[in-house]
């Protein structure tokens, strides 16, 4: 799993760039707006170039993706994501935004399934379960775990409690619950107390290592 | 404006069917803008109507946009545009976002579509020939706003109608859809009584005009308006 939304803002860019670094292959990628910023400079500031998911593709290390997002409009050039996925080395798995964060909400808090209203009538819908509520149709969707999460947070301290920042939020705080092992990326570690009980956005329980960045690393 | 050889008059650009989309926003509500034409709509917006933005990335109550290329990535909207930080203001994760989206509390959704059909079935996240889309927040918006707009070019390459009996592409949610503003139109999709009203045209475009350009068959509920 690697956090964030899509774009510069919560995604844990070090450590992408360090698991590429690594080049361990057979990966599975589960992530929201997927590989669309390389190409689109799609929520990157203009003076930088944009990293984005799709660089497990273009390096040949991740062979499926599931996520929300993982293609920009046909005006754009092919992503890495689209590319690897035309060439029939990557599968593509394209699962509504909403049901992708809950259905990673759920794997963290021990939920097995749940039912939606998303995706009821369209292709999401196939070979899933249906049961009426009150009169209205629901899918089935089961829980979404994974062996890792990357993570992206503004702030930790010394136990692992986190401290996030604007926006960055998005799947980060869902995905610390939801992998055997939850990796944070952070711009500054703190000792307990360093950061307010009122703002802990990630509890130290689900963080297993913290990496910190760099002192003015130029990556936002 | 762009004029097709047998169009009657020239057709709204973008910037107009955005305009005309935003006079429908009513003050005070809930609103999430998809990208292009939709997130226009901002820019519109009729004097003393005061919306309460939502995007997916986690955000509500965002308004004014950074200087193109500027910004701070931690400060986005889901269009990947940087808004400014401004009172009121308030931060969530993807969970709370997406709990706002399904349990119904968003009012009023804008979106784009490539088809949408008479019973208010909606289609745009992928173009069957390219084989692959991005649902993104659109499916959780679709099926779940109180009310849904769409706002798009009426028709594709030319003549090619986007308001159809059946939808041929993959849908986003079915029997969604409570109005469609074009180019060239707007239109309410009745779906309690199984109809399509033509409320307006554009300038110079008469009901037999936007007929033409539309498979689903349309009808008037007293007299059509004009876009203007």
């Amino acid at each position: 799993m690697i956090g964030g939304f899509g774009g510069a803002g919560g995604q844990p860019t070090r450590l992408m760039l360090a698991l590429r670094d690594l080049g361990v292959g057979d990966l599975t990628i589960i992530g929201n707006v997927a590989g669309i910023s390389k190409t689109t400079g799609y929520g990157w500031p203009d003076h930088l170039d944009p990293i984005d998911q799709g660089m497990f593709f273009e390096s040949g290390q991740a062979t499926k993706i599931t996520c929300s997002f993982p293609v920009p409009g046909t005006t754009n050039p092919l992503s890495d994501i689209e590319k690897a996925w035309r060439e029939g080395n990557a599968e593509v798995d394209i699962v509504p935004q909403g049901t992708l964060i809950e259905r990673i909400r759920a794997a963290g808090a021990g939920i097995p399934a749940f039912y939606t209203p998303t995706g009821v009538g369209t292709p999401v819908a196939e070979g899933k379960e249906h049961r009426d509520f009150d009169g209205r149709t629901y899918l089935m969707e089961e829980a979404l775990s994974a062996d890792f999460a990357l993570i992206r947070a503004q702030k930790a301290d010394t136990r692992g409690n986190l401290q996030y920042i604007g926006t960055s939020r998005a799947f980060n705080p869902a995905m610390a619950t939801a992998a055997a092992v939850t990796i944070v990326e952070v711009d500054e570690i703190v000792e307990p107390g360093g950061i307010d009980p009122e703002r802990v956005g990630t509890l130290s329980t689900y963080v297993d290592r913290i990496v910190v960045r760099e002192a003015g690393d130029p990556l936002p | 404006m762009t004029t097709l050889s047998n169009d009657p008059a020239p057709r709204l650009d973008r910037a107009a069917i955005a305009k005309r989309a935003a006079r429908d926003l009513v003050d005070g509500s809930t609103v999430n803008l998809g990208i292009g034409i939709p997130a226009m709509c901002a820019d519109f917006l009729p004097d003393g109507v005061e919306l309460l933005y939502h995007a997916e990335n986690g955000i509500l109550g965002f308004k004014e946009l950074s200087a193109p290329g500027e910004g701070d990535p931690n400060l986005m909207d889901a269009g990947g545009k940087f808004p400014k930080l401004v009172p009121g203001m308030a931060f969530f994760d993807s969970v709370e976002s997406f709990s706002l989206i399904r349990g119904g509390h968003i009012d009023v959704t804008v979106l784009g579509a490539l088809q949408v059909s008479r019973n208010g079935d909606l289609s745009n996240w992928m173009i069957p020939k390219r084989g692959i889309g991005s649902i993104g927040g659109a499916m959780d918006l679709a099926a779940n706003a109180k009310k849904v707009i769409i706002a798009m070019e009426h028709n594709v390459r030319g003549d090619l109608a986007k308001i159809v009996d059946e939808c041929t592409f993959p849908l986003t949610a079915r029997a969604c859809v409570d109005e469609v503003i074009t180019d060239i139109a707007v239109i309410e999709i009745d779906r309690k009584n199984d109809r399509v009203i033509l409320r307006e045209t554009a300038p110079g475009w008469s009901f037999d005009d936007v007929q033409a350009r539309t498979e689903a068959r349309l009808v008037a509920d007293g007299d059509v308006g004009s876009m203007a």
